[in-house]
């Protein structure tokens, strides 16, 4: 698709918008395979880096009197920890790091790739598809870890009239497994659509008649993805703690 | 050209694919209108309730998302 249209330079449109989310190798120009080192692997480097000086860096010193860097830090800390409590309830604290990494992960990647020139690792339904497996398969076995077969009880609904109990299971066995899919698909496809609208508008501005109106556009767009970028990674770790609180919680309440 | 048909068939489907996003707008609007009408009444009670919105605004979406699954499918894989 995206090379089909990369040669029609039509009305300034001198780029195609969804060309900034081709995986290419960062050495050489071979094909991509298994274990090529392409610019996801660089961004997704870059992402975990970042992460890494803030959580580490900012929290090395542990002044009494944060500086800045540890209070951004320590405030994404309890920002989460509050979350998993509130959302997961208490039995939930022992995976509240999985869910802090997951958030730090995907806040981090949405926000390096709004970056000019820079590589939305997010934006790929293989990236958070990973994600949303990982999710999905953490919180299975550890439902039947915790309760046996009895964590099947999550699709019995022992509080609906008996006749519809059956036509309910059939819903929510459905909804259950459709989870990682909308899970994965909701970040990549917003992450994707929201950067591929920024490109679009930057090449009007290059058109001179609607150019100030591209030009103002941009600006307002760019400020709703920086809202976006976080409250999709904060979705993706509400949702992992409303699936968490199913395998952590009693299945028959 | 029965293969131009196929795809100028999958395109118009994948067109109209997409017109079940707007359901998914109305039912994110919906979510977040009754939560604000609902948290200028009891603004005491707003902010204990923000995650549940998000569930909600998030649960809403998920169906939009399955429209847009469809059309990237009929775009890319058909």
């Amino acid at each position: 698709m995206a090379e089909e249209a990369h040669g029609a330079e039509e009305g300034g449109l001198v780029f195609h918008p969804m060309d900034q989310f081709i995986v290419k190798p960062l050495f050489g120009d071979g094909a991509v395979g298994m274990f090529t080192v392409t610019n996801v692997t660089l961004w997704m480097a870059i992402t975990v880096l970042c992460i890494v000086a803030l959580l580490v860096l900012g929290t090395s010193r542990r002044a009494t009197i944060p500086s800045r860097t540890q209070s951004v830090a320590e405030l994404a800390y309890g920002f989460i920890y509050k979350m998993v409590e509130d959302v997961a309830g208490k039995d939930a604290i022992p995976y509240f790091p999985a869910v802090m990494t997951l958030f730090m992960f995907i806040v981090f990647s949405n926000f390096l790739g709004l970056l000019p020139m820079s590589f939305t690792t997010t934006s790929h339904i293989a990236v958070t598809a990973v994600l949303a497996m990982a999710v999905f398969l953490f919180v299975t076995l550890l439902g039947f870890w915790k309760h046996g077969l009895s964590f099947l009880g999550i699709f019995w609904i022992t509080s609906a009239p008996l006749v519809l109990r059956p036509i309910l299971a059939l819903i929510e066995i459905i909804s259950y497994f459709v989870r990682p899919l909308s899970h994965s698909i909701r970040l990549a496809g917003n992450m994707m659509a929201g950067h591929a609208v920024i490109k679009v508008f930057a090449a009007f501005a290059a058109v001179l008649a609607i150019s100030p109106f591209a030009i103002v556009a941009i600006t307002a767009i760019y400020a709703l993805e920086v809202l976006v970028s976080f409250i999709q990674a904060y979705v993706f770790a509400i949702l992992t703690c409303v699936y968490l609180k199913d395998a952590v919680s009693d299945p028959h309440h | 050209m029965e293969g131009d048909i196929v795809q100028m068939g999958a395109y118009i489907g994948a067109g109209l694919a997409c017109t079940g996003m707007g359901g998914a707008a109305v039912g994110v609007g919906h979510v977040v209108g009754n939560f604000l009408s609902g948290a200028l009444r009891n603004p005491s009670a707003a902010a204990g309730q923000t995650a549940t919105m998000f569930i909600g605004i998030a649960f809403a979406e998920a169906l939009g998302i399955f429209s847009f699954l469809v059309a990237l499918l009929l775009m890319f894989a058909v």
